[in-house]
């Protein structure tokens, strides 16, 4: 039977569905990472399916767990950063071929399915439910707790993973024809950039609060020292260059007010994470990071792209359901990893949460104050997408190593590592996780 | 010069009357609601079968606007920078277009100034909506 998309009802979408029945039932146990690459070189050993079972065997070890105790696998089977195989190129048959192959030649190249997986991992003989997750690491972790809470799986590797090939980003396809379809063109025809939407936003911000774009260099300084600090990561493994404040303000435009250091860079990656009942994880090799809540937004916008009206609503009503379901408040977060790839809606969502009692339109302030890892308000401790590249993960990893005292030298140390919330990616339609140290 | 537009179904009343110089949008007549961009489902009500096209002013106010300097769209990056605007509609604020304010300089966009619709061509000469500062 083919592996199906979660159902709606496995997500935690509305107000008022009071406390997370399965609250502090679940935890994170283990985690798994590939290595990073700015681009895909084609040779097999770098494949999306090669790092994939590679992140997922390291979650597996690390949790403790033989592979045959696994039986639950949520991944994501989109695996592009923006790119796909164009029609017109020979297939990468060494790559192919170097693995058990589905009925789906690009299957472990550019797109990833529980087929190719299990055929290629036989280690995992017990695999009794799998499902899909669309998008993101953040959606898949909210069904993986959802699966496990429910009893449908008791040990379950979650799985996302990144193709990135060879070009600019987003500039083949329709976009380098001389015509397009009419309903593409009623949104594309202007040529706008990823991250227009969102500078449209933040431009808006600053009118509104009195802001402007330089007081966004702290965050970022601090965004990519954290990610020198994320061994896993990118600009760590690749680029271990700190930035100035003179390199992020005289950066050139991509759509101007969002730079080339608001955008995130698109990289090759993969990482895997092992979740297990809190009664399993008892006796499991790490200290567990129980899950008190996990919840989606997904609002849509009445007009083409969201007014900051709809976002800051949005973001209100996004902290509301992540504290209802944790049964916890703003001042109980120790830390906070929401998505911050583009730079330029962090402030949104943080604020959104009231971390440390901050409104709408105070972050920028707050990113004034100490906001690192050492002080008593760290902000984004992962560096997130813009401290580690492009995989929409860094901030749970982070999150569950802070709270398990092994982040290394990004451990936070201002405060103790408690609570911690982390999740994305835009502030209309994202997942969020809410992480503890303790069950209750 | 912007991509040329091949109508489709969905959207086809709209290129239609943009080649007449007429701005139409979406309407469910059951919700008396615009809707754009166009759906084949009112996004309020769900209904289908009440959805219609009907003109509009083309007046409206500059909400918000940003400046592209790394379009993905390869007949624009000849045109980089230029503005890309959203413009809401007298008859439904709710109602966004864009639009590259021909006339207006790069950066130095009125947001809040009142604006009107004109019609420009595209690469295979299907006419477009634009917006200019009154």
């Amino acid at each position: 039977m083919a592996t199906e998309y979660a159902p709606s009802s496995m997500y935690r979408s509305s107000e008022g569905m009071g406390v997370w029945e399965h609250r502090g039932k679940v935890a994170a146990v283990g985690i798994g990472h590939s290595p990073t690459e700015r681009r895909w070189d084609e040779s097999p050993e770098t494949s999306v399916g090669a790092w994939s079972i590679i992140a997922l065997r390291q979650a597996i070890a690390d949790a403790g767990v033989a592979p045959d105790q696994v039986d639950g696998l949520v991944i994501v089977p989109v695996t592009t950063t923006g790119a796909f195989w164009p029609d017109d190129k020979p297939l990468p048959r060494e790559a192919i071929e170097a693995f058990v192959q589905t009925s789906d030649p690009l299957d472990g190249i550019a797109k990833l399915s529980h087929e190719w997986l299990l055929k290629n991992m036989p280690e995992l003989t017990n695999i009794k439910y799998s499902v899909y997750a669309p998008v993101c690491m953040s959606n898949a972790l909210n069904v993986a707790a959802q699966v496990i809470g429910d009893g449908l799986a008791h040990t379950v590797l979650v799985l996302k993973a990144w193709h990135n090939l060879e070009g600019r980003y987003y500039q083949g396809g329709a976009n380098a024809q001389d015509a397009i379809d009419g309903t593409s063109a009623i949104r594309s025809l202007w040529g706008a950039p990823a991250c227009y939407g969102t500078a449209l936003q933040f431009a808006e911000y600053c009118r509104k609060y009195g802001k402007d774009h330089e007081m966004m260099t702290p965050f970022i300084i601090n965004s990519r020292r954290n990610g020198l600090m994320f061994p896993e990561g990118y600009w760590a493994q690749h680029r271990p260059e700190e930035l100035t404040p003179e390199d992020y303000q005289l950066a050139r435009w991509i759509a101007k007010p969002a730079n080339l250091f608001d955008n995130d860079i698109p990289i090759m990656c993969a990482a895997a994470y092992l979740f297990t009942t809190a009664e399993r994880a008892k006796d499991m090799k790490q200290k567990p990071v129980y899950i008190l809540n996990h919840v989606d937004s997904n609002a849509v916008p009445r007009g083409l792209t969201p007014t900051l009206d709809e976002v800051e609503s949005e973001c209100a009503l996004t902290a509301k359901k992540i504290y209802e379901g944790a049964g916890i408040t703003a001042a109980d977060l120790s830390f906070e990893n929401m998505y911050d790839g583009f730079t330029e809606f962090h402030q949104f969502h943080i604020e959104g949460l009231g971390y440390r009692g901050i409104g709408f339109g105070d972050a920028l302030d707050f990113y004034q104050t100490d906001i690192s890892i050492e002080g008593p308000n760290p902000v984004s401790p992962s560096g997130g997408n813009i401290g580690s590249g492009r995989s929409r993960f860094w901030m749970h990893t982070d999150s569950i190593q802070q709270i398990q005292g092994r982040a290394g030298g990004r451990q936070i140390t201002g405060v103790d590592p408690e609570i911690g919330v982390s999740g994305g990616p835009m502030p209309l339609g994202g997942n969020y996780t809410v992480w503890s140290a303790t069950p209750d | 010069m912007k991509q040329g537009v091949i109508p489709d179904q969905l959207t086809a009343p709209f290129w239609e009357a943009a080649n007449d110089s007429k701005l139409v949008i979406q309407k469910c007549s059951k919700c008396d609601r615009f809707q754009h961009p166009p759906a084949q489902e009112c996004g309020q009500c769900g209904s289908a079968g009440d959805l219609t096209w009907e003109e509009v002013s083309g007046k409206g106010r500059l909400y918000n606007y940003g400046v592209v300097h790394d379009c993905p769209i390869r007949l624009l990056q000849d045109d980089q920078p230029f503005n890309v605007a959203v413009v809401m509609l007298d008859e439904d604020p709710g109602i966004q277009m864009y639009s590259h304010l021909p006339g207006t300089p790069v950066d130095d966009v009125p947001v809040g100034a009142d604006v009107e619709v004109v019609f420009e061509d595209t690469a295979n000469g299907q006419k477009v909506p634009e917006w200019k500062v009154v």
